[in-house]
């Protein structure tokens, strides 16, 4: 090949290349192209529904499986004063609570959560970021705590808002934490809101005094620092009306991929 | 008898040859380039169900050396300088800490959730295209007709001396050009059978969703971050090839490869077949 053509040919292609990076980004910010993309999150869910029990569970591993180094995520320690001052008391003062779309609200302390039926089981934590720890979880039936809220048929989600504002900087006071999950998982035998980690009472930097624990789904889904469980009919109206602190910002709401 | 060597346009690829061809060639390029987008989200890759945080396999990351920021990739525990391309990145001045650079990502700035976003719309359209392909090609004969290799061309003979002149980059001529030679039918199998359904399997293995499903198939690869981490090295093996075709489509004569998997249309040059 001669050396003209071979330059030409370079040519060519970096120019076709910086092109190409060029249109990806403009369409990455263009937003009827986002919605195309995003139909992709409806079909994995669909599949994945589809294909799984509602029961099905996720893999439960031995007590020499568990992570030395699990790694702590998102807040490490919630600056909120309303946080800080529940840590100073040791959750004396903690109530949690259980309301919206139920016949019979609830303020639970931590011991009467604890007295729940409970479940323990040592489960792989999958990160969005890709990495994975394995942990031993010890808490309270999800499923245990709506019944005795008695859920109202018009129920469609289980919402949890957490004490930590994980975003100081936003204006629209979408800053705090929060999480959702459809009835088909706040119903799984493996849906618990923890207080147990690896056979201690739950460190503040994985969530102290209570942590979800939805097992079928990625890390983000697996709120921290609860405060509140709620159940609504829509998620229109909480946070940016996506369901989540990060699906609020692009992330899926099903989180199970 | 003419003195300009005697050509004649053969059927070369079939509609669906080529249209499968084209979709894959854009849902590989943006799955890579979204997928390293997703990897640098952590930049780093374990074996085993969970990660090893003090000793991955591989990493890349910027590092203090000296009092300057390197890019430094750590492969079993072997250090190499990478700045400017893996670790730490970016225009002089306004460089960054990212595994992959810029101008491999999808977006080309960092964004995990635009990542994952275009990652999975891609896979879906790569799964099906695969499945059409498949389908297509069990049933209409083109794996068995053009793919399969024939019993003549397994002998050991016939494959060393295949690999002979392509080493020396000798192309097969006239008639011999119809078909695929053998290392061309065992390549295009080994990534149409092996490499593309193992990004699958693998990547289906990264779902937690998946996993409560089919609880079997991540065994198989020995636990997600193994998983995670053969996802990458299959995608490896797929550039591999991609830069070795592009290579061999360009000296084996760009146009004419070019307009075969356009119009299906591919000239031989019957003079090739006279001593």
């Amino acid at each position: 090949m001669s050396l003209d053509r071979r330059r030409w040919l370079a040519a060519a292609g970096a120019g076709l290349g910086s092109l190409w990076l060029a249109g990806c980004d403009r369409l990455a910010a263009n937003s009827t192209f986002n919605g195309v993309l995003k139909v992709a999150e409806t079909w994995s869910q669909g599949a994945q529904r589809l294909v799984t029990d509602r029961r099905a569970l996720a893999r439960e591993f031995a007590a020499a499986d568990i992570s030395r180094d699990f790694k702590p995520n998102g807040t490490m320690r919630p600056q909120d004063p309303a946080y800080q001052a529940l840590l100073a008391g040791n959750f004396a003062g903690y109530r949690l609570t259980i309301d919206g779309l139920v016949e019979q609200p609830l303020a639970l302390t931590l011991a009467e959560v604890r007295a729940a039926p409970s479940r323990t089981q040592i489960t792989r934590h999958d990160c969005v970021e890709g990495w994975s720890s394995i942990g031993k979880w010890k808490g309270a039936w999800l499923s245990a705590l709506l019944d005795r809220a008695k859920l109202k048929p018009e129920a469609r989600y289980i919402v949890f808002h957490c004490a930590d504002t994980l975003d100081p900087t936003a204006t629209d006071g979408a800053g705090m934490y929060y999480e959702s999950i459809d009835l088909i998982d706040a119903y799984h035998p493996q849906t618990i809101l923890a207080y147990q980690m690896n056979d201690a009472p739950l460190p503040v930097r994985h969530g102290a005094p209570l942590r979800l624990r939805v097992e079928r789904q990625l890390g983000y889904k697996h709120a921290k620092y609860v405060m509140r469980v709620e159940a609504v009919a829509s998620l229109d109206g909480i946070g940016r009306g996506q369901g989540g602190f990060w699906p609020d910002r692009g992330y899926e709401w099903y989180a199970g991929i | 008898m003419a003195d300009k060597p005697a050509k004649v346009l053969v059927a070369r690829h079939s509609g669906v040859t080529r249209i499968t061809h084209w979709l894959n060639v854009l849902a590989v390029s943006l799955l890579l380039m979204s997928g390293l987008q997703i990897f640098n989200a952590h930049p780093a890759l374990y074996w085993g169900a969970k990660s090893t945080f003090a000793e991955p396999w591989i990493s890349m990351k910027k590092e203090e050396v000296g009092g300057e920021p390197r890019g430094i990739t750590t492969v079993g525990g072997v250090r190499f300088d990478t700045t400017g391309v893996l670790g730490w990145s970016g225009a002089e001045g306004a460089r960054e800490q990212r595994g992959f650079p810029s101008w491999a990502t999808v977006p080309s700035y960092r964004s995990l959730a635009d990542g994952r976003r275009w990652h999975f719309f891609f896979a879906w359209l790569f799964v099906a295209n695969l499945l059409v392909y498949w389908l297509w090609g069990l049933a209409g004969g083109h794996v068995r007709k053009d793919l399969l290799p024939t019993r003549a061309q397994l002998k050991p003979r016939h494959i060393l001396h295949e690999i002979a002149t392509h080493a020396r980059l000798r192309f097969p001529r006239g008639e011999a050009a119809r078909t695929y030679n053998v290392i061309q039918k065992l390549t295009y199998l080994l990534v149409v059978v092996v490499l593309l359904p193992l990004m699958v399997a693998t990547g289906l293995s990264m779902s937690p969703g998946f996993n409560a499903a089919m609880p079997g198939l991540i065994d198989v690869f020995g636990g997600r971050q193994s998983a995670r981490t053969i996802h990458f090295l299959a995608a490896g093996g797929i550039v591999v090839f991609i830069v070795v075709h592009l290579v061999l489509v360009v000296l084996s004569g760009l146009w004419n490869n070019l307009r075969s998997m356009i119009t299906g249309r591919y000239a031989i040059d019957l003079e090739g077949d006279r001593p």
